[in-house]
């Protein structure tokens, strides 16, 4: 039923064709849907673009408005929430990163009776904060999943640079890849919204302690400039990053990062649309309660060429 | 004082004796270019955004003002006064870390955290003021040093102290949930809830401007950020007023840090940088002179008002967010240049 459904909003939107078929899509049968996404996001964070990709892919599927906001700061990110529900939206996406600053403007929404699913961070919290659903990346399985792939490619003393600060699912990677990892492990915090700092920070700690063999990011604009770094220094450290973009495939097919902890944001911004329309539509949750993992998934030169076409689309 | 430091430079001594129309008197005041552009922003957003005139969403916009009202106050006596605290947006996640840190470690009442935090800001605010006065270096330069100091502080201690990022929840300590209802409560007003900063957002701009116009130290603090050195000269005690107007701020942050507090339960060390600016912004809009002498805490508050219609208008009207910087460059610039165009009339007219 729902697969009809799907494939007729498909063939409507492919005979119309592009914006048209978009709003005129009637992927629903009823009323267009308004869903909301509100991030801790950065403003211009290639991640974010592509979860934002997936979740417009969806709403066009599905006949839904979809309305994104985002700040990073938790407060005003819950006051971005609040109006939201002041919007009457049919559904909310959050992103918990910092959860305890989402917790009241969440109760509100279950009272105003808007159903929540979260993407991203905050798996643990998602349940307890009244969402239908999560959509993520278990980001301790994730950071281990690194820890053992930076091990096997030979790396005894590593950083881990975490790009924002205070984000709970950046630390739980760093624990993670902590946990499995064989070697030390010791964490970097740089200023993620200001590249040049971020750079000079990565080098000034290549600089000063000349042991350092492997650096880990946690976002792939990050891998780049730490590849920057290494070369500036000619320091021996070999990269790896968590998340991918089409300039990261390069780097990966060409050796200078080593491999890459994909935790495919496309199917996070495409599955939780989906989850709120087929919520709303036919009263389905997926999950059985407990998070739906979107990754990781570890990409290396072995994978890389057979990615790069949807890396390049910005869908992967 | 106040007047012929406040407004024109008079030509003739005896027009300060004249009578002005109500009419003049209102273009007179510092607010009143941020006044229009406040009625035209709401008129805008209210044909542009479905969703911006219902009451509940009109009380997000309000609580969204005050939390960078509140910090206005401070920030516009202050530049009244002539000077920036550029610790400012720093200084409230560091009054928060204080009480929430303090209060967990030690297992003690939030309300006790609350006080020490009041004392600690209290002080480092003073810290800023006597820098700034032994020093004799500008305040931009002086509170710059703070705001770095206090940015490291903040991650340092809290990561020292939890071996987080964040502080411990004190959700669940005594003394929460009285101090939630001074800080972070929702007060009902005919069915819609109003946040309370909103309401002590409007006390502290009455303080503020019953102290500016109503009192011998608003005098001062007119005086002082018009002429330090001639205020000097008749005997207006400089340094103690600065300082105070830097305590002033701490105690705006204070005030902001325990909101969080209790609005949140946890703190981020890292947050509030970049904040300073946006009640600078606040400030300016409302008709405060980055040089000083000029200016009025009502004014601030219209500019934060401003800024919270804008910040929160565009996601009522559906706009697109990456956007939105760019506009809130344009409000700044458009409500400078009102505020100019009108000052400059209202001197050639007098």
């Amino acid at each position: 039923m729902l697969a009809v459904a799907g494939m007729l909003a498909l063939g409507a939107c492919s005979s119309s064709g592009g914006k048209k078929g978009e709003e005129k899509a009637t992927g629903g049968n009823g009323p267009r849907l308004k869903i909301a996404m509100v991030t801790h996001s950065a403003p211009g964070d290639t991640f974010w673009d592509i979860v934002q990709k997936g979740a417009k892919a969806a709403a066009a599927k599905d006949n839904v408005q979809f309305l994104y906001s985002a700040d990073p700061d938790g407060g005003k990110q819950a006051q971005l929430v609040q109006t939201a529900i002041d919007q009457k939206v049919d559904g909310i996406i959050v992103t918990l990163a910092k959860p305890d600053a989402m917790k009241d403007v969440l109760a509100r929404a279950t009272a105003a009776k808007i159903p929540v699913v979260s993407i991203n961070s905050g798996a643990e919290d998602s349940a307890k904060l009244g969402a239908l659903a999560h959509f993520g990346q278990d980001e301790s399985i994730a950071g281990e999943a690194a820890g053992t792939e930076l091990a096997k490619i030979g790396v005894k003393k590593a950083l881990c640079v975490v790009h924002e600060q205070g984000n709970v699912g950046l630390e739980s990677r760093c624990a993670g890849a902590k946990k499995t990892f064989s070697g030390q492990l010791q964490n970097l915090y740089v200023q993620g919204s200001d590249m040049p700092q971020v750079k000079s920070s990565i080098t000034a700690k290549l600089q000063s302690d000349k042991g350092i063999d492997g650096i880990l990011t946690l976002g792939a604009p990050f891998a780049a400039t730490a590849v920057d770094s290494v070369k500036e220094t000619s320091s021996k450290a070999k990269v790896a990053t968590f998340d991918l973009n089409k300039d990261l495939i390069a780097s990966i097919k060409s050796g200078d990062i080593q491999f890459a902890v994909d935790q495919q944001p496309y199917l996070q911004g495409y599955e939780a649309v989906d989850e709120l329309w087929l919520y709303k539509t036919n009263g389905n949750v997926l999950g059985g309660g407990r998070p739906v993992l979107t990754g990781p998934a570890i990409v290396t030169k072995d994978n890389a060429a057979s990615l790069e076409g949807f890396a390049v689309r910005g869908t992967r | 004082m106040t007047q012929a430091v406040a407004g024109p430079p008079a030509a003739v001594p005896d027009e300060r004796l004249a009578r002005e129309s109500p009419l003049r008197r209102l273009l007179r005041r510092p607010e009143f270019g941020a006044l229009l552009g406040a009625v035209a922003v709401f008129v805008f957003f209210s044909l542009v955004a479905d969703a911006f005139l219902q009451a509940d969403s009109f009380s997000t916009v309000l609580y969204a003002s005050s939390t960078f009202g509140i910090m206005a106050v401070g920030v516009s006596l202050l530049m009244i006064g002539g000077e920036f605290d550029l610790s400012a947006g720093v200084m409230v996640t560091t009054a928060a870390l204080v009480a929430t840190l303090v209060s967990y470690q030690l297992t003690l009442n939030l309300w006790v955290g609350v006080a020490i935090s009041l004392v600690v800001t209290l002080a480092i605010g003073a810290l800023n003021g006597l820098l700034y006065i032994r020093t004799g270096l500008p305040s931009f330069i002086v509170t710059l040093a703070t705001f770095f100091m206090l940015a490291g502080a903040n991650l340092g201690v809290t990561k020292a102290v939890t071996g987080n990022v964040a502080s411990d929840s004190v959700r669940d300590m005594d003394g929460f949930e009285s101090a939630r209802k001074v800080f972070a409560s929702d007060v009902d007003v005919g069915g819609v809830n109003v946040k309370i900063t909103v309401f002590w957002w409007l006390l502290f701009v009455g303080i503020a401007t019953w102290i500016l116009l109503r009192t011998r130290a608003g005098n001062w603090i007119f005086a002082v950020g018009g002429a330090a050195g001639s205020a000097r000269a008749v005997g207006v005690p400089v340094a103690r007023t600065k300082i105070g107007l830097f305590m002033g701020v701490a105690f705006c942050g204070w005030f902001s840090g325990m909101h969080l507090v209790f609005a949140f339960a946890t703190v981020q060390s890292g947050e509030g940088v970049g904040n300073e600016f946006n009640y600078i912004i606040c400030a300016v809009i409302g008709g405060c002179l980055l040089t000083g002498g000029y200016g009025s805490a009502i004014g601030a508050a219209i500019g934060a008002f401003i800024f919270g219609m804008v910040n929160k208008g565009i996601v009522y009207a559906e706009w697109n967010p990456d956007w939105f910087r760019f506009f809130l460059g344009a409000m700044l610039l458009i409500a400078t240049v009102v505020n100019l165009i009108v000052r400059r009339r209202v001197e050639r007219s007098a």
